[in-house]
């Protein structure tokens, strides 16, 4: 009978224990949520805050962003503060599951369409007063239902880089630079030596890409509804590919022990390679003896053609600021700005109104803003990220593979992936 | 426990009564219990009913998938996946392919490697036993995207496991960006280069056979000897808590029995350790299969797609390509392998012959009739000669 009341008590202790628990964890979770409720409500003023989450290249970009964000608060009285993501993707991706994303934030290309597709972008284009002065082709890609989106942040192209001194080392003068393929094959046999191949580049469509433009090919057709994958000009375009890795005097730059082109071209594994304006910051801080020159990439059978790459300021649906949201926007996209943010970390302006101004500041990088004219935008449709991602897989086996059998690949996959967005 | 039915009878009627002390008890002990269940609840069991939710829904990941919106597809995500044949099930495939040779490789060279540096260091006449012991450890307690970084250094074109082989005479291969399958290299060299019709033309998860037979790639067995190295020596662990628990007299038996030191490990030592075996091939099974952050720190996937594993193309789906309800339907479906392999391995590795284990302590001289009657019938020539020996001594 004695162990009744002792049980009792510990029942009676127990029930207080497991309350003060789940007192102390509600008290907790309660605390955290109001914390962080209170500080938006009291530090966003009246119109409330304003959050900037950004992918930064590094810390060049982000004091860029920083200033520049600042000097707009300053002016509109909104605070606004900039985060760097680690994975942005990912962290997008976290905000819009959870119906609180931020409020501006880098949307990369190929990510576009399955947002603006699922709702979480605002689309704000209408809003730009003088959205004409973006290039046409990156408003073309940030263009969902007939309707801008998002406006272009800027955009890189690709060109070819040449070490000079290896050029010269070669006995290869100004007026050898090629033009052609036929005149690039010639040139990166030239340049090929024991320890170093003629041109070196990353073994992926963001580079590959390039000579299908130059041969006349893209993935899909105009309306964006066709895949055109397996045309005879992409056939052209990979076999002249498969025909430089063959010959020896062109290799991945992954076949050289190194991650990209531009690892490969500064380290001297490659004398040439092909990449965009970014190459200039690598080169800075990595390999800052390096002397090299930048130039157009040759021209095809069907004349001349490169890629270009682009993200744009997306604002979130569900933003409570979308107005202010919007105003930074503007300011972050305007001439000034955009060169500031040039001269900052050396990316390309998106309105055509700085092309001189950028000119100006790199001049020996024109050949990069001077190929936006015949440049060709890189696959975004919805879902077509697998379909890269698998012929990325295959372009590392181009050399031994067969091209028509690679594009009919991506042709199958793509057309399947159209078809699906269409339904 | 031979008195349990005669207690538990009373006991069961007693509960009947809500205010009876039985009832009492059960109350504390479920309230012992509520900040655990909340616990797990909150934290384990909603989001995997949320998960299977959006596993069968259209969730576009904007938004909360409960929200009204979000319609119910039944199957369709498991289907395409499946049974489509589209570019969904070739990765699927193709990320299955990798794992299951990864698991392969790994699961047993790993229990082997660790059983075996357990067994080294549990000598008692090795010098620096603590030395070994925790030099063995060390990967185990390291980071694994450390880990995985320091990989990418060795195993590079020219890094130092391609000098040391280069030493050797032995050109390297370039490992991380080698996409070939070891099986077909194999192939390669008694001339089988390129793919039977048979193994051409039927396929299975959307890839041909003859893919299915390449083997691990280059690159992933440089992620198969990365698992063993950081894993081992933590199973190492295990196993030597298993063998200092295996008791000094049945080894000492064992020896008079005639058994020499290859008999003793493979029949008494082993068989003794078989809950630990179990333990160490369940958790590397979990392990294997699940691998993703080396994935993620490492190659993503390449070379061409030759070290894609389900649990990194479930994360791709979802946050890159926000195909929610394939990524989700992915970690179900690696979910349903690992149970499967679990109960499959349980099965295998049941003890049949001894009916409980506590007996083995007990009543000694059984088993060790079974051990050596065993090893008679591998033909050792003194098993009869042993087996009444140790009948006799015990006696």
């Amino acid at each position: 009978m004695h162990t009744i009341p002792t049980r009792g008590k510990r029942l009676l202790a127990s029930v207080a224990a497991t309350g003060a628990g789940l007192l102390v964890l509600t008290a907790c979770g309660g605390s955290g949520f109001d914390d962080e409720g209170g500080d938006a409500a009291t530090s966003g003023g009246g119109g409330g805050s304003l959050s900037i989450l950004i992918g930064s290249s590094g810390d060049a970009e982000t004091d860029a962003v920083e200033a520049a964000v600042a000097a707009w608060s300053e002016e509109s009285g909104v605070d606004a503060t900039v985060q760097v993501a680690s994975d942005l993707t990912q962290e997008l991706s976290q905000g819009f599951a959870s119906g609180e994303p931020a409020d501006v934030f880098y949307v990369s290309a190929d990510q576009f369409q399955s947002y603006a597709a699922n709702g979480s972008l605002h689309p704000y284009g209408s809003e730009l007063d003088d959205a004409d002065d973006f290039y046409p082709s990156l408003v073309e890609q940030f263009t969902y239902e007939d309707e801008l989106v998002c406006a272009p942040k800027d955009f890189s192209t690709l060109g070819l880089v040449i070490n000079t001194a290896a050029w010269e080392a070669a006995g290869l003068a100004d007026d050898d630079v090629p033009t052609t393929w036929d005149e690039l094959t010639e040139v990166a046999g030239t340049l090929t030596t024991d320890d170093q191949v003629g041109l070196g580049f990353s073994g992926e469509y963001a580079r590959v890409g390039a000579f299908l433009a130059q041969a006349g090919g893209t993935l899909v057709d105009a309306d964006g509804t066709e895949a055109t994958a397996d045309s005879p000009e992409n056939v052209e375009g990979l076999t002249y590919v498969q025909e430089l890795l063959a010959s020896g005097s062109a290799a991945y730059a992954t076949e050289l022990g190194t991650g990209w082109g531009g690892e490969a071209f500064g380290t001297g594994a490659a004398a040439m390679t092909i990449e965009g304006n970014w190459i200039t910051g690598a080169m800075e801080n990595d390999y800052p003896d390096v002397e090299y020159r930048v130039v157009e990439l040759p021209a095809g059978p069907a004349g001349q053609g490169t890629l270009q790459f682009t993200n744009c300021w997306g604002v979130a649906a569900d933003s409570a600021n979308q107005s202010d949201a919007v105003d930074l926007v503007r300011h972050l996209t305007s001439t000034d700005q955009q060169l500031a943010f040039a001269e900052a970390f050396g990316v390309m302006p998106s309105v055509q109104s700085a092309a001189d101004g950028w000119k100006e500041l790199f001049p020996e990088m024109t050949a990069f803003i001077d190929s936006a004219d015949f440049a060709q935008n890189v696959v975004n449709a919805r879902g077509a990220a697998d379909v890269i991602t698998d012929f990325n897989a295959q372009l590392e086996g181009l050399e031994n593979g067969d091209p028509a059998a690679i594009l009919g690949s991506v042709q199958t996959n793509l057309q399947a992936v159209l078809d699906e967005n269409a339904s | 426990m031979t008195a349990v039915p005669a207690t538990a009878q009373p006991r069961r009627r007693e509960r009947r009564g809500p205010g009876s002390a039985r009832g009492r008890e059960a109350a504390s002990g479920w309230l012992f219990l509520a900040p655990m269940l909340v616990i797990l609840g909150l934290f384990l069991v909603v989001p995997v009913l949320m998960a299977l939710w959006v596993s069968l829904s259209d969730w576009t990941g904007r938004g909360s998938p409960l929200s009204s919106d979000v319609g119910f597809v039944g199957l369709d995500n498991y289907e395409s996946l499946l049974l489509g044949g589209g570019l969904a099930t070739q990765d699927f495939g193709t990320a299955m392919r990798n794992n299951a040779y990864y698991v392969l490789l790994v699961v047993p060279l790993q229990t082997a490697l660790s059983l075996f540096l357990a067994t080294m260091v549990n000598r008692a006449a090795l010098r620096g036993k603590g030395f070994f012991r925790t030099a063995f450890y060390f990967p185990s307690v390291t980071s694994s995207v450390a880990i995985t970084v320091l990989w990418l250094f060795l195993f590079s074109a020219s890094g130092t496991i391609n000098a040391v082989l280069a030493k050797l005479s032995i050109t390297g291969p370039n490992w991380f960006n080698d996409p070939q399958g070891v099986l077909h290299l194999l192939l390669g060299t008694v001339g089988v280069d390129a793919a039977p019709a048979f193994l051409a033309q039927h396929g299975f998860l959307g890839i041909p056979l003859w893919e299915w037979a390449a083997g691990p790639s280059v690159a992933m067995t440089a992620f198969v000897l990365l698992a063993i190295f950081t894993t081992s020596g933590t199973f190492m662990l295990l196993f030597l808590a298993a063998l200092q628990a295996v008791s000094h007299e049945v080894e000492e038996a064992a020896t008079m029995d005639g058994a020499n030191a290859r008999q003793r490990f493979f029949r008494v030592t082993l068989p003794m350790l078989r809950p630990t075996v179990f333990t160490v091939v369940t958790l590397g099974l979990i392990g294997t299969w699940q691998v993703f952050d080396q994935i993620y720190t490492g190659t993503q996937g390449g070379p061409a797609k030759t070290t894609l594993t389900p649990a990194y193309l479930s994360y791709t789906a979802a946050f890159q390509n926000n195909q929610w309800g394939r990524g989700a339907a992915i970690a179900f479906v690696l979910f349903a392998i690992i149970v499967l392999l679990t109960v499959l391995q349980r099965v295998v590795l049941r003890e049949r012959d001894v009916p409980r284990r506590k007996r083995f302590h007990r009543d000694p001289p059984a088993p060790l009739a079974a051990v050596a009657g065993a090893v008679g019938t591998t033909g050792g020539p003194g098993a009869g000669a042993t087996t009444s020996t140790t009948t006799g001594s015990d006696r």
